[in-house]
């Protein structure tokens, strides 16, 4: 027995590193849990992208529940995720809401001119200062707002076909099965 | 700023940093408008400890990534209207989570960070207690041969 005592903890060190690897192909390690998660939305009011006179208020989106896209022309993984909002935008149930993030708006419309827009509505945060209340640090992130505007989900990085069927679309037939 | 995916793009973006390294320290931190010297300390070492959430590895006070500058500009901007470390720390908990800070506050998610280190310490404590009185034991055998090595004694 004493002289299996090396390999075996040789044998747990293996399996501690084993895990190690799989829990990092499991998690990604750039995402920060959001503290914002089922607390209310921060207020907001910002400029509607093509209609900048108008703003668009958390007060405005209240009673609707909406999926908050925080995007940028610069941003390439957006590129990435563009097609799937595109495919998946109309049947999600909920309103789809661009926010641009820290873009020139020229630039901002060039892009969705390329690219197509799948956004029920767009609003333009410029500075990037009303992203710091939604603890945005990057793009793209999404953010799943319920009829109270309490934050339901957040996903940080590009929303991918399995993200939406396996995270996003569950979390949206929870939503809506409460809100009824 | 984006999240790059593929592995390739990793290593190009590793290569890309690293040949811009030198030139992007050098432009991390843009000048603020400091009333004074006490200020600008203060500043410095607030930023010092807060962790970019970007870049994770990287102080707000040292990084370049935008996300960084503006988290700067917000920390400046809450030492005008007079906010205390502690509550300028909070208002980046409360958006960004305890991540944020370097030292991680003690709660029920960060036992382990914590105590950790020291259960190790006892566990390992534990095994030398056990070797000692282990041969403490063999000691106390009456005098004879010498016993046959039985390859615990590595």
């Amino acid at each position: 027995m004493n002289r299996l005592l090396p390999f075996i903890g040789f044998m747990l060190l293996v399996a501690l590193f084993g895990f190690g690897i799989w829990w990092n192909t499991q998690h990604d390690q750039s995402a920060i849990p959001s503290p914002l998660l089922n607390k209310p939305a921060p207020a907001f009011n910002l400029p509607k992208l093509y209609e900048p006179a108008q703003t668009v208020s958390k007060a405005d989106l209240l009673g609707k529940p909406y999926l908050l896209n925080v995007f940028a022309s610069w941003c390439i993984e957006c590129g990435v995720e563009h097609p799937v909002l595109e495919a998946e935008g109309p049947s999600l149930g909920v309103l789809l809401v661009g926010y641009n993030y820290k873009d020139a708006p020229a630039d901002a419309k060039r892009w969705l001119a390329e690219h197509g827009n799948p956004y029920n509505e767009l609003i333009a945060d410029e500075s990037g200062q009303t992203a710091i209340d939604f603890g945005v640090y990057g793009a793209p992130e999404s953010f799943l707002v319920d009829t109270k505007g309490v934050i339901r989900y957040k996903h940080i990085g590009p929303l991918t076909p399995d993200v939406v069927s396996q995270q996003l679309k569950p979390a949206i037939a929870a939503m809506l099965k409460e809100a009824k | 700023m984006s999240r790059p995916a593929s592995g390739l793009l990793r290593v190009l973006m590793l290569v890309a940093l690293l040949a811009f390294a030198g030139f992007a320290h050098a432009q991390a931190i843009e000048p603020m408008p400091f009333a004074n010297r006490t200020q600008e300390v203060r500043f410095q070492h607030l930023t010092a400890q807060l962790r970019c959430p970007m870049c994770q590895n990287e102080t707000l006070a040292d990084s370049n990534a935008p996300i960084a500058r503006d988290l700067r500009n917000q920390v400046f901007k809450l030492m005008q209207q007079g906010k205390s470390d502690e509550q300028i720390k909070q208002y980046l908990v409360d958006r960004y989570s305890s991540y944020v800070l370097y030292d991680p506050p003690l709660n029920r998610g960060t036992w382990l960070l914590w105590f950790g280190p020291l259960l190790i310490l006892l566990a390992g404590a534990g095994v030398v207690l056990m070797a000692i009185r282990k041969r403490n034991r063999g000691n106390q055998m009456p005098a004879g041969p010498e016993p046959a090595e039985n390859g615990d004694d590595w």
